[in-house]
């Protein structure tokens, strides 16, 4: 099959950084692309997989002014496309601590940390930016209404890449709200799982001792054997 | 890119043994016998010219990858005779080098036990191989599961080559671990009562898998980050320099390690910091690209820590193994390496090969189903090739909805589907094509039970210390690592700094070994740590690698680009 790639030309195409033409590979994403054109990125690059939000990245067509948002790392480059990276943005995040969030009744624990979030007048900006698609105007109206749970769930795949931030008109931060309001969820709201709470229990009252210290001192022989003896569950 | 139609050929293939599979269920797993043999025959760790001596330093003997070797024998990148320690910026309880998991969690630990603590993270915050973990995070909570199997199944993954302290200190802290974690705010997982949600993983004799759905450690790492930030902006001693990695350790004058130089990746500009303890918690090695595999690691996993610990006398364990994850995408090229969860194969999928045929049990230990696939399509020729010439074998994720009903994929994999929708491909109806990954450095800094080092004042904690999971890591005990040896070596750290006596900052173990460089004739060696890899084209960016040629030679995939041996 090597040969296909041989006998396969591959196309130059034209992209502009931050506004300077290069000519590039087609198939590159943006951030190797970047790479291509000779950058050795230091802000603007992290998992290179798509995880960590670190290459926030807008673009445009030289001929169509939209303004459109991606990670560098998952888009790949289109002829004549126009790129700038948001390495960082600007917020300031509540101060909080969590053993004082408890959601109280008649309390918005959201709106009293961030106030600001009621002039949200729902101009989907934020939704329209998201690189991880995530419906960012129904969380923020969640948010106000104070469904901590609603919240924590539409926002769970958020990479806190801040392109969001970087969009909204009124300057609100709808990655640090939803942040928030999964602390507060995982925290308090989601119930207990006691089967653990009990094992922790177990093990500092020195339950698996003697059967651990007994294992550490088996031979390998004795490991091995007790190793293909075990039990396997069913995976379910 | 949709695959070509000769994929999608091979593909109907697949489609075609389906439903005989489901019938049958996976193929048994391999006799140990056996599977000895064929790791030895297909394994990478196995492939002896691939690896070379050391011939300074506390492992002098021993042998490890080329490209780790060349980094470990590197030269200082400061001249010691230029810098006046005199001068001291920063003046700290707890040096944290490196914030992923382990060293989030060693600097939360650190700063509560009392500790006043300052990060050295060479991107920004947080941004780690933590962030990318997606399976889960082991721990055995469950009535039937308890610490003892837990501990039998680490030793035998890493083949009963693990240190039995620390194996039974991961084994035993794991259900805290899980328990302090939610109480920081994580969201796991749960059945409708709160019980956990627990998956079964290669390797594992009971289901003890924590999920955040396929986006674990991100979980982990935005709230451990985000409680970082706040007891910052409550006053709290707890600091951090983002894009200013370590490049040196300082040691006083009696023997102990006391600080660091620190160099600004912007402004190239470098800074003492003096501390009564350090915290080594660099991660991983996969962007030295040994043996010119694809990673599954971020863009800062360059052995940092390794060498900085070997450079002041830390022996370290294990060197000789790396661990490929048997699923890495082959194609589209644009992820070509990246991490395809093993919670696919934990979920039901199986491997199969251009035929269609199982070759192994979806859920051996990840250097036997490595093995597995390199025999099958090297020995066996039943790979699939694309067309930018990689060669991988299907992992049939639509088998997951059909076992588990229409719409597990997109509950529990959103991330997973996300990334192949990206590039036009639809995981949930159609396989995916892998093949074996560089993900984790097995070994790394010997540590004892409490992660401190044979060195006095260093500690080490997560992928970048040795001996907890032997020479084979199981499924999600790699998260597990970093919150039960963070937190330790948070705690110790905190412990020593009470103790300790410190002396005179010194500079004399730099002298040092450059002298032992040139006695050993290496001192033409290129500097190290690494810091970061430089994939601009043009550059020279790992020693051994040749520079990328011009644009028409140019194949644009990725890491492929760095590749080029």
């Amino acid at each position: 099959m090597a040969e296909v790639a041989e006998k396969e030309k591959v196309q130059m195409l034209d992209i502009y950084v931050m506004g300077k033409r290069y000519k590039v590979p087609e198939g590159l994403t943006i951030q190797t692309a970047l790479e291509y054109c000779g950058y050795h990125i230091i802000r603007g690059c992290g998992c290179r997989a798509g995880f960590c939000g670190a290459c926030g990245t807008i673009y445009n067509f030289t001929y169509d002014p939209t303004i459109r948002y991606a990670l560098g790392c998952q888009k790949e480059i289109e002829q004549n496309m126009v790129i700038t990276q948001i390495p960082f943005f600007p917020a300031t995040e509540a101060e909080y601590t969590i053993e004082d969030l408890e959601p109280e009744e008649g309390e918005n624990k959201l709106l009293t940390l961030y106030p600001d979030i009621i002039t949200c007048f729902g101009c989907n900006n934020c939704t329209k930016t998201c690189p991880q698609d995530l419906e960012v105007m129904e969380f923020m109206a969640a948010a106000i209404r104070g469904d901590i749970k609603r919240v924590a769930e539409l926002s769970f795949d958020c990479l806190i890449c801040g392109l969001c931030a970087a969009r909204c008109p009124q300057g609100l931060q709808p990655y640090n709200i939803a942040l928030a309001a999964r602390r507060i969820y995982g925290h308090y709201m989601a119930p207990k799982s006691q089967h653990n709470l009990n094992r922790v229990i177990e093990i500092e009252e020195g339950k698996f001792d003697a059967e651990l210290e007994e294992l550490k001192k088996a031979s390998e022989a004795e490991l091995r054997k007790r190793y293909a003896a075990r039990e396997i569950e069913s995976a379910k | 890119m949709p695959y070509p139609a000769y994929m999608e050929e091979s593909i109907r293939k697949v489609e075609a043994t389906r439903a005989e599979r489901l019938k049958k269920g996976p193929l048994p797993r391999i006799p140990e016998a056996e599977r000895e043999a064929l790791v030895n025959k297909f394994h990478p760790d196995y492939r002896k010219e691939e690896m070379r001596e050391l011939k300074v330093g506390p492992n002098k003997g021993e042998r490890t990858p080329r490209e780790v070797a060349d980094l470990l024998e590197g030269s200082s990148r400061i001249d010691p005779d230029k810098i006046d320690l005199g001068k001291v910026d920063y003046d700290v309880d707890v040096l944290v080098v490196g914030c992923g998991g382990a060293g989030g969690s060693a600097a939360l630990l650190a700063e509560e036990n009392g500790a006043s603590v300052l990060i050295s993270s060479k991107l920004r915050l947080g941004d780690a191989n933590t962030i990318g973990a997606q399976a889960g995070t082991q721990a055995a909570d469950r009535p039937n599961d308890s610490p003892a199997i837990h501990y039998l199944d680490i030793m035998g993954g890493g083949h009963f080559t693990n240190d039995p302290d620390l194996a039974e200190a991961l084994a035993k802290d794991a259900p805290d671990a899980i328990r302090w974690l939610e109480s920081l705010g994580v969201e796991w997982d749960k059945e409708p009562d709160g019980s956990y949600h627990e998956l079964s993983g290669g390797g594992c004799a009971v289901r003890r898998m924590h999920s955040c759905r396929d986006y674990t450690g991100l979980e982990e790492m935005r709230t451990i980050r985000d409680e970082m930030r706040q007891r910052n902006m409550h006053g709290r001693k707890i600091d951090w320099l983002e894009f200013e990695p370590v490049i040196e350790l300082l040691m006083d004058d009696r023997g102990q390690v006391a600080g660091a130089i620190l160099m600004n990746l912007e402004t190239k500009q470098m800074s003492v910091v003096r501390a009564r303890a350090v915290v080594m918690a660099t991660g991983g090695v996969g962007r030295t690209h040994i043996q010119g595999f694809p990673t599954t690691n971020h863009y800062g996993a360059t052995a940092d820590g390794l060498v900085l610990a070997y450079r002041v006398g830390c022996p370290l364990i294990h060197m000789d193994t790396m661990q490929y994850h048997p699923t890495g995408a082959a194609f589209p090229p644009q992820i070509l390496g990246l991490l395809i969860t093993e919670k696919v194969r934990t979920l039901g999928a199986e491997l199969v090969n251009c035929d269609g045929e199982q070759f192994v049990h979806p859920l051996e230990a990840r250097d036997t189903e490595a093995s597995a696939e390199i025999r099958e399509c090297k020995e066996r020729g039943k790979g699939v090739t694309t067309p930018t010439g990689e060669v991988g074998l299907w992992e049939d994720s639509p088998m997951v909805d059909i076992i588990r009903g229409e719409g597990t994929i997109a509950r529990e994999l959103p991330a997973m589907v996300r990334q192949f929708a990206r590039f036009d491909i639809d995981m949930i109806h159609k396989p995916m094509l892998v093949y074996p990954t560089l993900h984790y450095q097995n070994g790394g800094i010997k540590i004892k039970a409490d992660a401190s080092t044979l060195v006095p004042g260093l500690f080490a904690a997560g992928e970048c210390e040795g001996g907890v999971h032997g020479r084979n890591r199981l499924i999600g005990n790699s998260t597990l690592d970093l919150f039960v040896f963070g937190r330790r070596a948070g705690r110790a750290a905190a412990k020593w700094i009470k103790e300790v006596k410190p002396g005179k900052l010194t500079l004399e173990h730099v002298r040092q070994w450059q002298r032992e460089l040139k006695e050993a004739g290496l001192e033409s060696m290129p500097v190290s740590p690494m810091l970061l890899p430089n994939y601009a084209r043009g550059n020279r960016p790992v020693p051994g690698f040749v520079p990328l040629g011009e644009a028409s030679e140019y194949t644009p995939f990725g890491d492929r680009a760095v590749r080029w041996i």
